[in-house]
């Protein structure tokens, strides 16, 4: 008992040090104004029109990047478990590769690529083409959360399309199945715990980013995680940076809960 | 009896390995067929190809005449049992059953009366909204069965659909499996690593070695006249003895000359000679002809199995019979001319194979 709780004690350390004390902090000041006052101010300073329309881009732009990594990662997990086993580790090889690196150089190199006079430019003139107008645009900023969060997506989907059955997909085939019908009524159900995980991990750090969005939006476009980052930088107002943090976290906590229950009821006649 | 399916000279490599070589072989219609082997030696992937989960190299396959080589799984009339069942986890039973038909845009009518009816005749009626993890190994092959039958496919293939069970229920399913068989009227090809299993239940077995069929028969056939010693040793247990043929109808075996029934080998030829346990007659010394001493002796239920060591030549002959004899007695041994089974002695393992032309 009490070596099991000295064992313990570091985790405990751990949460309540990482987790605790910052959320702690966050609220203290979220629900306080500058002279240590309780107040709501800033938690309903959501409401504000600037933030309100900050907030409706981020989760547009998240659910759009989402949606895209799932369009990629989903097919590309069924290929992957479909090849042979050198083919299948390189190509998992390939796609974490670009984790090894820095997330900051990752999205400088895409400012470098899309740059007005840029490398992709600078091969599209090259080939006589106009140049495009990417950088600063919403599509480079979905890009880059695309480029960067991507893995997050095909790791948990591949993980769970990996231990499906060979023979349960030979059995849907046998049974007279075309590969559209044995890819929504037996991949897809099985392997929701995936794409629930997948989503998650995609959609929740492309709603808070805001490193992203300075870097390909060119500091024009605002997401909430810019606008809360600047409160805490160029305002110094950490109360109402925090309270827009709480009103985030809020929402995170919600579109977890709603698809955990989507996992739920994929999982009651899971396995 | 009408051809159903063909296999023309089969050939599949797995890289290096060659797992069929050369292999044909006709199915007829309403037939129970059992292919019959050691583990690894090609029956899994015969059923694969026929089901069309793997390509041949070589070689055609028709159905009703049809070459059916290049048409994919989903699109052949023939349903799978797989080993491992295979049942969607994520649907119940019922809809388990019901895929293969919602798959052929049958009615909701056609699907619910059809289900009932495979429930059934698999003794699972009231199973419908079971999900497949709370049933029992036994319950779940029934499933899988029922889910292959209810598309009415022309053949129905088994690969050891009852490999997973306990011995009691191996039995009871081996009953219902013919008794579904002669239901349903349609051509079963089984795949079973188990002799007895083969025995009891087909029309026909095929006994496969090394992507070889080494022979092919009524399981009467198989039992009593082994064409060859890896047969003979793989169904049931057998005494292999080295022989000479002195002539028709006559053979030598530890020294002593037997009259037997075959002929045709030749003069003087070396052979092997089968002879089942429960065939060697056990006599007091002198009233046969090889003289024994009782090795060991086990009680096997109807009869004792004894090893009895053969004073000529140390052959220990595997023995079964009825009455009892005591360890160390000493016994002389005899057969009747109807239970020697002559083969020829393989010159090489290539030669074991045998072209079977049908
Ligand atoms: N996909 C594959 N890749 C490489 N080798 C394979 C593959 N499938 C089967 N083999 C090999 O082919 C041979 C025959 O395999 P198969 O599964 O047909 O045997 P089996 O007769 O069904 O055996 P068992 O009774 O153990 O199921 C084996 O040596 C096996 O290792
Ligand atoms: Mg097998």
């Amino acid at each position: 008992m009490t070596s099991k709780k000295a064992l313990a004690t570091p985790f405990m350390i751990w949460i309540v040090a990482g987790t605790i004390i910052p959320i702690g902090a966050i609220a203290y000041y979220g629900l306080t104004d500058r002279n240590d006052r309780f107040t709501l101010e800033n938690v309903l300073a959501i409401g504000n029109s600037v933030h309100l329309q900050a907030l409706w881009l981020s989760v547009l732009l998240a659910l759009i990047s989402t949606v895209i990594c799932f369009l990629i990662a989903y097919p590309l997990a069924i290929i992957m478990k479909n090849s042979n086993f050198g083919k299948r580790g390189f190509m998992i090889f390939l796609f974490i590769l670009p984790m090894w690196m820095n997330f900051l150089l990752r999205t400088m190199a895409w400012q470098v690529l899309l740059e007005k006079n840029g490398v992709i430019n600078g091969m599209l003139e090259a080939i006589g083409l106009p140049g495009q107008e990417i950088i600063n645009t919403l599509s480079a900023i979905v890009l880059g959360m695309v480029y960067d969060f991507l893995p997050f997506m095909i790791l948990p989907i591949y993980n769970v399309i990996s231990k499906i059955d060979d023979s349960i997909i030979e059995a849907a085939y046998d049974l007279g199945a075309s590969t559209s019908e044995v890819i929504t009524q037996i991949y897809l159900p099985l392997s929701v715990p995936g794409i629930v995980s997948g989503v998650n991990m995609v959609f929740i750090p492309s709603l808070t980013t805001f490193v992203i969005s300075n870097m390909l939006g060119g500091g024009k476009i605002n997401l909430i995680g810019n606008i809360i980052e600047q409160e805490f930088t160029v305002s110094s107002n950490w109360n109402l940076g925090s309270g827009l943090s709480l009103v985030m976290m809020l929402f995170i906590v919600v579109s977890m809960i709603f698809l955990e229950r989507f996992d739920k009821t994929g999982e009651d006649s899971f396995i | 009896m009408k051809e159903l399916i063909k296999l023309e000279h089969i050939t599949k490599n797995f890289g290096n390995l060659r797992v069929l070589d050369d292999f044909s072989l006709t199915v007829h219609e309403n037939e129970f067929i059992t292919l019959l082997g050691p583990s690894g030696c090609g029956k899994t992937t015969i059923l694969r190809i026929l089901g069309g989960f793997e390509t041949a190299d070589e070689g055609k396959i028709f159905f009703e005449e049809k070459d059916i080589t290049d048409l994919p799984a989903n699109k052949r009339n023939l349903n799978t049992v797989f080993q491992k069942y295979a049942l969607f986890p994520h649907m119940n039973v019922k809809a388990n059953i019901a895929f293969g038909l919602k798959i052929n845009g049958k009615s909701q009518k056609y699907i619910d009366d059809k289900v009932d009816y495979a429930l059934n005749l698999v003794n699972l009626k009231g199973f419908e909204n079971r999900s497949i993890d709370k049933l029992s190994g036994g319950q779940q092959q029934r499933i899988a069965m029922a889910r292959a039958i209810v598309n009415e496919p022309k053949v129905l293939l088994l690969d050891e659909p009852l490999g997973a069970l306990d011995l009691k229920l191996r039995q009871e399913m081996q009953y219902e499996l013919i008794r579904l068989k002669k239901e349903l009227g349609i051509t079963f090809i089984y795949v079973t690593h188990d002799q007895e299993e083969a025995l009891t239940m087909s029309d026909k077995v095929i006994v496969i070695n090394d992507g070889y069929i080494q022979q092919m028969g009524t399981p009467e056939e198989i039992y009593n006249e082994p064409e060859n010693a890896f047969v003979a040793d793989f169904i049931g247990d057998s005494n292999i003895i080295g022989g000479t043929m002195i002539k028709d109808r006559l053979v030598k075996i530890n020294g002593h000359e037997f009259p037997c029934i075959d002929e045709g080998f030749g003069n003087n030829k070396l052979v092997d000679v089968v002879i089942r346990p429960e065939d060697v007659i056990v006599r007091e010394r002198g009233a046969g002809k090889i003289n024994g001493t009782v090795l060991t002796r086990v009680f096997i239920g109807v009869h004792y199995e004894m090893l009895i060591k053969s004073e000529e030549n140390e052959y220990e002959w595997l023995v079964q019979c009825y009455e009892k004899y005591d360890i160390g007695e000493k016994v002389s041994l005899d057969v009747i001319p109807s239970n020697i089974q002559i083969m020829n002695k393989p010159t090489s393992s290539d030669e074991e194979a045998i072209d079977l032309d049908i």
